[in-house]
């Protein structure tokens, strides 16, 4: 029998392919999204298609949990809208016991309208109107601030309707092994955190419960967060003795890594990304030599990344092939960075959607869009792909439907598939009637 | 045209696809159909003698386009300094 015909390939050989660390990782088919053919649904929805899994969402959820039940009597985890605010996630989550945590007035405004109570919502975030403070104080939110100019507006705000809403301040920390995001909050090493709540004291107009923090996002280190909860602990410690201010929250905000590969990690995140465990371990043990004695205030935590990203998978489609200069087989597929904006953060994981063979060379995959940009993954070991031919994109869960752009073509519908084997539409594709109803032509032209 | 046979000759070429240039001292991986074109190629063989052996040769599907293919190899071999 004659052997199978594949197009030709030479591929030179280098250096890296196996180090100490083991093989290449291994490329598998993934012909199915929990148990359903990815033909099929394709064939329903379209391509490129997000398909969000309603099962690993909640394993995910009930994970971190788990691990927080285990070393907290008092702690609640508020879903991050910012990193996902589609409905059907939010649900997903809320049904789960999250609050919801908010960073603008549309969010705030999506919070209240699923119906989450005022009291269960946190309004973060640099830029909130009055009318978003307004509203926020006579629903009962906690919102926490950012700087000395919002506080003055909360200040009036909160005059105005005869109230002192329970808040809070963002505080920020040079002191920590990840890069300080000083544009956040008030510092806490140079005394503008204490400046900041003295003022608040003096004045009377606000009453002070809460110190939030989020000291970056993908931190792999896990004990940057035993040193943040051990200083804002000590902060609070040093507020109720000096200030007679009772913190009842510590907000250590998010920034757990989900398991994608940033580009310029070695190993891949599969490896290399701490688990729940290690991360609450070490909040845990800030908190312990922050509190020799007192019970710690409520912990809130609001992880967003973490529980959406391994969620949900692109699937795109094969539109081309051709070479490039350099040798490396260049693939064009159908989802290109204006709905994958994270293809600039991470190497994704990408997966043939059907059986393959043939000989793996260094590809790089380019989306549809005309523009040079337009990257999905720069070099990445792959067989052969026939145009019609689709691919599973991974780990892309967060912050791609909320940073999508709409830019020379549609976005795509979005799917969840339940933990029964359902599936149903969770945002619907754009299309040519969408791009055009938001535009004007003045009468002058 | 046709990549040089005499500098192909050059080339160390095992049955399993191993090719080594002695003059770099590079060495690379064709598959069983790069390795085809390589051996007809060394045999001077022309671009339509190299596409009926390869449909001698293996399973087609009968959209592949074959002349394409062997171009587009003939494009990296030069690519890679392992023709003229």
């Amino acid at each position: 029998m004659k052997p199978r015909y594949e197009r030709p390939v030479l591929v030179r050989h280098g250096l890296g392919g196996a180090n100490k660390f083991g093989a290449l990782p291994g490329l598998r088919s993934m012909k199915t999204f929990e148990g359903i053919p990815v033909d099929e649904l394709v064939r329903q929805y379209g391509s490129p298609l997000f398909l969000f899994s309603e099962r690993i969402l909640r394993d995910r959820y009930r994970e971190l949990k788990d691990q927080l039940a285990r070393r907290f009597a008092n702690f609640t985890m508020a879903w991050s809208y910012k990193t996902n605010y589609l409905g059907a996630i939010c649900k997903v989550f809320h049904q789960e016991g999250a609050w919801a945590e908010v960073v603008s007035g549309m969010e705030l405004k999506k919070a209240l309208r699923a119906g989450i109570p005022g009291r269960q919502i946190l309004f973060n975030g640099p830029a909130k109107s009055a009318a978003d403070l307004d509203l926020a104080f006579r629903e009962g939110v906690r919102v926490h601030f950012d700087h000395l100019d919002e506080i003055l507006l909360a200040e009036k705000t909160a005059s105005a309707l005869g109230i002192v809403p329970e808040v809070g301040i963002r505080v920020n920390i040079s002191e920590l092994p990840v890069p300080t995001w000083d544009r956040f909050g008030f510092n806490l090493e140079s005394g503008r955190a204490l400046e900041a709540v003295r003022r608040i004291v003096r004045r009377g107009k606000l009453d002070l419960r809460a110190l939030h923090a989020h000291i970056g996002t993908f931190i792999q280190e896990p004990d940057a967060y035993r040193m943040a909860a051990k200083a804002l602990g000590k902060f609070a410690i040093t507020l109720e003795a000096e200030e007679g201010v009772r913190i009842d929250a510590i907000d250590l905000g998010g920034g757990f890594a989900s398991h994608n590969t940033l580009h310029a990690q070695y190993l891949p995140g599969e490896e290399a990304t701490p688990s729940f465990g290690q991360y609450v371990e070490r909040i845990a043990a800030g908190f312990d030599e922050a509190y020799d004695g007192p019970e710690p205030p409520h912990l809130i935590l609001e992880t967003g990344r973490a529980l959406v990203d391994d969620a949900a998978v692109l699937i795109s489609t094969v539109l081309g092939n051709k070479r490039l200069l350099d040798g490396r087989r260049a693939v064009i597929v159908d989802a290109g960075v204006n709905i994958l904006p994270t293809a600039w953060w991470y190497r994704h994981e990408i997966h043939p959607a059907q059986d393959f063979y043939g000989t793996a060379e260094p590809t790089v995959f380019f989306g549809p869009l005309c523009m040079n940009i337009d990257v999905v993954r720069d070099r990445i070991m792959f067989p052969p792909l026939q145009v019609g031919d689709r691919i599973v994109i991974g780990h892309v869960g967060a912050y791609n439907v909320t940073q999508w752009m709409q830019f020379i073509t549609d976005r795509p519908n979005v799917v969840m598939v339940s933990s029964r084997g359902e599936h149903g539409l969770i945002r619907r594709a754009e299309d040519f009637e969408t791009l055009l109803a938001q535009e004007e032509i003045p009468s002058w032209l | 045209m046709n990549p040089d046979p005499a500098r192909l000759r050059d080339l160390a070429i095992s049955d399993s696809g191993f090719v080594f240039d002695p003059f770099t001292g590079y060495t690379f991986t064709v598959n069983a159909t790069g390795l085809a074109i390589l051996q007809a190629l060394k045999e001077g063989l022309s671009l339509d003698l190299i596409v009926r052996r390869l449909q001698d040769s293996f399973e087609l599907e009968g959209d592949e386009d074959l002349a394409r293919d062997v171009d587009e190899f003939c494009v990296r071999l030069r690519d890679q300094k392992l023709a003229r």
